[in-house]
């Protein structure tokens, strides 16, 4: 949409939702863009540890994309434009399998979403697999991006969250190397924005889920992909679930290309 | 490579003023060769190679002469691109004052990769 010369307007919407989560009140962002009419497939993208729903920026304004989905990504708690839970000052941020499912459960239901696909990265990418395990009369499909089982901690978290050392500046460090080395500057330092805004000790937050609580790997097999299919998508450069770390043995019926 | 850093960092100017806060004597391996990478106030004063039996450095990086060749390619392979991702391969390490090389994390893998955008037509 172009209204004055030279200003283009996305057909992309930001809206807050009033809702429980884990039983406390939340007042949560989210943005969409496509079909609100129900004629398209809901697709709900869950942004990586420490960043925000800014991440998918560029499929809400797919517009070969939002022709066939009502592409849905909302800012986790704590994340981006949704805010922490009132007396979040007394508590210490730390993601678990538990809250993190009931969390996207919540906001499907909240939405009255008909089983929508769930895509999700890196820390999304590991609990779509929970998703597709748990809640197949939920979700028709998950898309994994940078998807693992779990990766074990390899270096020490806690050098995102201590007063002497600037947390947006240790998280970018630790994500430029995430970014592949022809990712486009414009793009490459974008992303490190959104990393760089994160909250104090939500990044560790997040990666406690990724590397402590959310192991998945021995309830792989229980994944039913005829009732809710795997898709999983990976790049190279990604030092932290690389390739062979997307293979998720156990996983039914896998095929790889 | 080690001997175009200095010219490299020192004419970024916004490099420089990204690092104007770091000062620190930093030492790279490179194989069994040591250098001190002196850095005052964001620019590189001397890089000089480091006797055994030398003074002590703030902070190190070590690796092997492999994983250095590869880091600094025009485009190097997959997890050989990132410090932090050599260190999970194995073949580089990271020791001494840690707590000030996070802190300058980002300025520091941002310098030691001059040399490889030098390489390349678009200097991304």
């Amino acid at each position: 949409m172009t209204g004055m010369s030279g200003v283009i307007i996305e057909p992309v919407t930001g809206r807050y939702m009033h809702l429980e989560i884990h039983g406390q009140p939340h007042r949560l962002y989210w943005e969409e863009a496509g079909p609100t009419d129900g004629s398209g497939i809901p697709l709900v993208c869950l942004h990586t540890a420490g960043s925000d729903g800014r991440q998918f920026r560029a499929l809400l304004n797919d517009g070969d994309i939002t022709a066939k989905y009502r592409v849905i990504v909302f800012d986790m708690p704590w994340h981006g434009k949704s805010s922490p839970p009132a007396g979040w000052q007394d508590e210490e941020y730390k993601l678990t399998t538990e809250k993190y499912v009931e969390l996207v459960c919540t906001v499907v239901k909240a939405l009255k979403l008909d089983r929508p696909v769930a895509m999700g990265c890196s820390i999304g990418g590991r609990v779509v697999l929970e998703l597709a395990r748990a809640h197949a009369d939920l979700f028709r499909a998950v898309i994994g991006l940078q998807s693992s089982a779990f990766v074990q901690h390899y270096f020490d978290i806690t050098w995102l969250h201590r007063p002497n050392i600037h947390g947006g500046e240790m998280s970018a460090a630790y994500c430029y190397g995430l970014v592949g080395p022809e990712a486009p500057l414009e793009h490459r330092w974008e992303t490190l924005w959104h990393y760089m805004q994160g909250g104090p000790g939500v990044f560790k937050g997040d990666l406690h889920f990724y590397s402590v609580d959310g192991d998945v790997s021995g309830t792989l097999p229980e994944i039913d992909t005829s009732a809710c299919p795997v898709y999983l998508l990976t790049g190279e450069y990604d030092y932290s679930c690389t390739p062979e770390a997307s293979q998720l043995t156990g996983l039914p019926d896998v095929s790889s290309g | 490579m080690l001997e175009k850093l200095q010219e490299l960092v020192n004419a970024d100017t916004a490099l420089v003023r990204r690092g104007r806060w770091l000062t620190a004597d930093m030492m790279l391996e490179i194989g069994d060769v040591r250098h001190l990478v002196k850095i005052r106030e964001g620019r590189i004063a001397e890089i000089a190679p480091l006797p055994l039996l030398a003074m002590p450095f703030d902070f190190a990086i070590r690796g092997t002469e492999e994983a250095w060749h590869e880091f600094w390619q025009p485009v190097p392979k997959p997890r050989h691109h990132d410090v932090m991702a050599l260190i999970r391969e194995g073949k580089m390490r990271i020791e001494g004052d840690l707590e000030k090389m996070m802190a300058h994390f980002l300025t520091l893998k941002m310098m030691l990769e001059k040399p490889r955008l030098a390489g390349r037509r678009d200097g991304a």
